[in-house]
């Protein structure tokens, strides 16, 4: 006979993950009581469906699955109050123009990087690279936070944010030039 | 049968994040691996951009995702 399963996860373990949980809520919603809402939500919604975590994945993949939906809630709120902005402004690949020459050559060739998975094990790391997030236009930032950290595929992201494919693009491509370049000022080619 | 388009970095730096959210179509695929073969600056920025990757799903805690969508058989 079949008995119930002890749940996968302990309600106690939760707590130990709302920092982390918070600080992705504020790189997207850059807004310190919407992002402690969305924490709030998260926690709630992860105590009161604890049975239903499979062990499948980490907790803070579970975790961060539940705080995107959340997050994408208050997107969908938000965009009846004020749509999404794709302005050209965030959304134009002429912006790149500053980086490359007439031709499409690089004016500042990207060197290889020495040894980057060193830079994982250090916690400073970490740091500056939430400080260029941080410097992100906020709907870049947006876009690049459901990418990457909250791992949803462009289609998806595109149809909660109500933007095109090619503006995604634009703004992912924006995000990711962008944080290479903050991150060779700042750590890589920074001087020792 | 039609040669592959020539990009230059800007095109190919465009193509190389494109290929880190969707397959890209066969003839963008071709046209990168061309540019690769003679372009480290572009190689430089796709390794970059696949530590970005790396770097972010370190920063949040999760399994990372490939690196790239599976190519086309």
């Amino acid at each position: 006979m079949a008995t119930a399963a002890a749940p996968a996860v302990d309600v106690r373990d939760l707590e130990s993950h709302r920092q982390a949980l918070y600080k992705f809520a504020m790189l997207q919603l850059r807004d310190e009581s919407r992002a402690e809402d969305a924490v709030q939500e998260t926690l709630m919604a992860a105590i009161q469906g604890a049975n239903r975590f499979s062990g499948g994945s980490s907790v803070r993949t579970w975790l961060i699955g539940i705080l995107k939906h959340k997050i994408i809630d208050h997107f969908r709120k938000a965009s009846r109050e004020e749509p999404l902005t794709t302005d050209n402004e965030e959304s134009s690949v002429d912006e790149f123009d500053v980086l490359f020459k007439d031709d499409g050559h690089f004016i500042d060739p990207p060197a290889a990087w020495t040894n980057p998975e060193a830079a994982l094990d250090q916690s400073e790391f970490f740091e500056v690279m939430e400080r260029c997030m941080q410097a992100l236009p906020k709907n870049t930032a947006r876009v690049f936070m459901l990418r990457e950290i909250m791992g949803t595929d462009t289609d998806e992201i595109c149809k909660e944010l109500s933007i095109t494919s090619n503006n995604c693009w634009v703004l992912l491509y924006r995000a990711r030039m962008a944080l290479r370049e903050c991150l060779q000022q700042r750590w890589f080619g920074a001087p020792a | 049968m039609t040669e592959p388009a020539k990009l230059n970095c800007k095109e190919a730096s465009r193509i190389i994040s494109l290929g880190l959210d969707q397959e890209m179509a066969p003839a963008e695929r071709t046209a990168l691996r061309l540019h690769l073969a003679v372009c480290s600056a572009c190689n430089a920025l796709k390794a970059q951009f696949t530590f970005l990757r790396r770097a972010l799903s370190a920063y949040s805690g999760r399994a990372p995702d490939k690196d790239e969508p599976p190519a086309k058989p």
